[in-house]
């Protein structure tokens, strides 16, 4: 009853989301008022139906009701509670539930707080929003309808059980974080489209769009570094990132959202660039389709890819066709209307912030490539097989990525319209100092490459340059230290997210090239008291033994860790095989965290020897998930701003700074 | 041109960030020459394990991997530079093998596609420029300012910053 209830939930939503599109489109066409003003209304009207939907397919789960098909081929009753709830999206149908329900959220947030929007663009945003969410529900309810039934007579006694791999708390997280990443590109897209029908692009709708791209970015940097420290201790094999093309999916809309987060500034501050911004906020809601459809569709396999369907994939090709194909068509009817203005030197803020869009697009578009290459090599060979691997990535992405990461300090030492380069770099003198006394240091002492030394001075300098910028800002050293304090304290949101996330960049930078660096690794097979150096470390192999969890059983090994010869730890290192799918067994790292790095200890196979393990020492690798973090609190610090919240009444603070300064 | 090329393999053997991966390679593949196991193990990063996703021989624990490994080793032992037996493997198992692709004229739209949407990005960016700059009304709104409000336009975006 409560699956059916679901069901006819999602139909209405369905018809309610035609509702939302058609009428406020047309009404905005028309000047209509009455027209426009359902727009709001339906899009909570479209959550709250689709909410009900989601909590029944949720129902279903918790119950572990075998008579629908979607949950008996995904959970199974001795699944910890978490993963009976995360079960629900860990699967094509309810993931692309969980999509439309994501839409309907961000739909419903433009909602309540575009209050102080101008009547037909609000009308026409959520109109668009409104098309986007019709495509899905259609999708959803024709040819991947989560609510389907297994007749009463054949209804299983259990369930197949979720994707061992899957069974992960930090992988629970992952899809709702990335979904709401790739949906609130959505806003964006949205705002663009909306935009070039209204014909006008302003630094008010730039102030509009930026918060909604601001969260999307958030949530899918969040969501890709939960991925990626997923993968580093769940596939046991030390590595973070593989240029899988799952990763590069959700990559290439990051990538996209950077360079439109960094053109909105522009359109806000300069009014100009607006054409660009437009284009870019379509491309990075383009790239987040591509993303859902490259995974969902199991065009490419891979790891993650557990959807494998033709029928969806031709439903889902069509939804790109008419989404991107789309808003080109529209974008190049109508991108020539709007005016530009806004003129800058080569050498400026804006300069440096369209240098970063550059290059930023240039490493989607590598990535766009390399992912989708040999897809395309082969329809158009007539079957030819091309790999493009690991290697194709470092070298094109390293090479655009390298001089923009340089830049970054730089770009905010200059000043908007005309800048001086030469006044830009003396204020960065400390953090040109600091990273060129690095190189040699690293090369001599430390032994390391002079690719190492130059990507760790890299780094360096991008968050000295930023701390340095930030110092300047509150004016450390130049007034009382609680003056400076105080200018800390007071500092605009969007300054301090900026500072934030740029180190952030530095230090992602600094953990990938010290842990790829100076890693060690040692892969044996042990017998029980034997030990291996790792590190200044010893890992002693003890024993092992069976163990069992709720729904699985795992063969553990256990492993002492010594420093200088005095136990400082115990290590468990476990492979799990599933009770409901045999045959993929799982490995659980047994992780040691130190200030110096990650003793990584994982086990294999029992082979003639003994047991296979594989020791890692990743050293420093905590500076790459700190980064990650930072860029992640840069977002929320930036999004925290004020000045984004429009319509806000005018702070004393306000009033008085609208007064001429001196 | 070639001068460029070899330049641009050098940077590319670098790999910039390849992180090390985990060795799949066994005690009893590995070759007493050091240095032949050295060139060995480099060479095996860039070739695929034709039945895994996405991984290098040198990363597998496929049979397969293992096989080509084997493979690999006995092409150099017998003499075999690096270009030669890395060709043995492709002509038995097609350019599939190679995880980096070699830039020829059927590769050429994934070598320099990247850079190609550099290029032209960057030409729309600055034709849009020659537009603005060219655009009279762009240039009246700077003029139409009095000093008094240009002042004051400073010092609100100074405000902003």
């Amino acid at each position: 009853m409560i699956v059916e209830l679901g069901h006819f939930a999602l139909v209405l939503a369905f018809a309610v989301a035609v509702y939302q599109t058609v009428v406020p489109l047309y009404g905005a066409m028309r000047g209509s008022s009455r027209l426009m003003n359902v727009a709001a209304p339906a899009a909570a009207v479209q959550f709250v139906l689709v909410m009900i939907a989601f909590a029944a397919l949720t129902w279903a789960y918790l119950t572990s009701d075998f008579s629908v098909v979607n949950v008996w081929a995904n959970s199974h009753t001795a699944k910890p509670l978490l993963y009976k709830i995360t079960g629900v999206w860990s699967n094509h149908e309810g993931s692309m539930l969980l999509w439309v329900l994501i839409l309907a959220l961000f739909g419903m947030a433009i909602a309540i707080f575009s209050g102080n929007l101008p009547q037909s663009l609000k009308a026409r945003v959520l109109g668009v929003q409104g098309s986007i969410s019709v495509a899905f529900l259609l999708y959803i309810t024709t040819v991947s309808n989560p609510f389907e039934r297994i007749p009463p007579d054949r209804v299983p006694m259990q369930g197949r059980g979720i994707n061992p791999l899957l069974q992960d708390p930090a992988l629970a997280f992952h899809p709702p974080l990335l979904y709401a990443g790739y949906v609130g590109f959505s806003v964006a897209f949205s705002f663009a489209l909306a935009a070039l029908m209204e014909g006008k692009v302003d630094a008010a709708w730039a102030r509009w769009v930026r918060p909604w791209t601001l969260a999307a970015w958030m949530f899918l940097t969040a969501g890709i570094a939960l991925g990626s420290w997923w993968a580093y201790y769940e596939l046991g094999w030390g590595g973070w990132w593989f240029w899988d093309p799952v990763e590069n999916a959700s990559l290439m809309p990051w990538l996209a959202g950077v360079a439109l987060l960094h053109s909105a500034i522009v359109v806000e501050k300069r009014n100009a660039l607006k054409i660009w911004t437009i284009l870019l906020a379509i491309i990075a809601f383009s790239l987040s389709l591509i993303g859902t459809f490259l995974v969902r569709s199991g065009v490419l396999s891979s790891v993650h890819a557990f959807a494998v369907d033709p029928e969806r994939g031709v439903f889902i090709l069509m939804i790109l066709l008419f989404f991107i194909g789309g808003s080109f068509l529209l974008y190049a009817a109508r991108a020539g209307s709007l005016k530009t203005g806004g003129l800058f030197a080569p050498v400026s803020r804006e300069g440096a912030l369209v240098v970063n869009n550059l290059l930023m697009s240039a490493a989607a578009a590598a990535v766009f490539i390399g992912t989708l290459f040999p897809l395309v090599y082969e329809a158009v060979t007539g079957g030819g097989k091309i790999t493009v691997g690991a290697p194709y990535f470092n070298f094109t992405f390293g090479i655009l990525m390298i001089p923009l990461l340089v830049l970054i300090p730089v770009g905010p030492m200059l000043s908007w319209k005309r800048a001086d380069l030469m006044v830009a770099l003396k204020r960065l003198w400390v953090a040109a100092a600091v990273s060129v006394v690095v190189v040699p240091l690293i090369i001599v002492m430390a032994k390391g490459s002079i690719l190492a030394a130059l990507g760790i001075a890299i780094g360096i300098w991008i968050i000295a340059g930023s701390l340095e910028e930030m110092a300047q800002r509150i004016k450390l050293f130049r007034c009382p230290l609680g003056t400076s304090l105080r200018r800390l304290w007071n500092m605009p949101g969007q300054a301090l997210g900026m500072t934030l996330a740029h180190a952030g960049m530095g230090f992602v930078m600094l953990g990938i090239v010290v842990s790829s660096t100076w890693k060690e690794e040692v892969i044996t097979s042990l017998k029980p008291g034997e030990a291996v150096q790792i590190a200044g470390y010893e890992v002693k192999f003890l024993d092992e033994r069976q163990d069992t969890g709720p729904d699985y059983v795992a063969e553990q090994a256990h492993f002492d860790v010594l420093e200088n010869g005095r136990k400082i730890a115990t290590l468990y290192s476990e492979k799990r095989t599933f009770v409901a799918r045999r045959g993929m067994p799982t490995t659980e790292v047994g992780l040691l965290h130190f200030f110096s790095g990650d003793l990584y200890v994982a086990i294999g196979d029992q082979d003639n020897r003994g047991r296979v393990v594989r020791i890692y020492f990743h050293p420093f690798i905590w500076l790459m998930w700190l980064g990650g973090l930072l860029m992640f609190l840069g977002g929320f610090v930036s999004l925290m701003d004020r000045r984004f919240r429009v319509g806000v009444p005018k702070t004393a603070r306000d009033r008085l700074a609208a007064q001429p300064a001196e | 041109m070639r001068k460029f090329l070899s330049i641009l393999l050098v940077i590319m053997a670098f790999g910039l960030f390849s992180q090390e991966s985990v060795r799949a390679v066994e005690p009893s593949e590995i070759l007493d020459d050091p240095k032949l196991e050295a060139r060995a193990r480099e060479l095996s990063k860039n070739l695929r394990c034709l039945v895994c996703q996405n991984e290098s021989i040198d990363e597998s624990n496929a049979d397969l991997a293992k096989d080509l490994r084997i493979l690999l080793r006995e092409r150099l032992k017998a003499g075999d530079t690096d270009e030669e037996a890395v060709q043995y493997l492709v002509d038995r198992y097609g350019e599939y093998v190679l995880l980096k692709p070699r830039f020829a004229l059927h590769t050429l739209v994934l070598w320099i596609g990247p850079f190609l949407v550099l290029l032209i990005g960057a030409y729309a960016l600055w034709r849009a420029r020659r537009k603005v700059v060219a655009a009279p009304a762009a240039k009246k709104v700077e003029a139409d300012l009095s000093e008094e409000e240009r002042k004051r336009l400073q010092e609100l975006l100074e405000s902003e910053k």
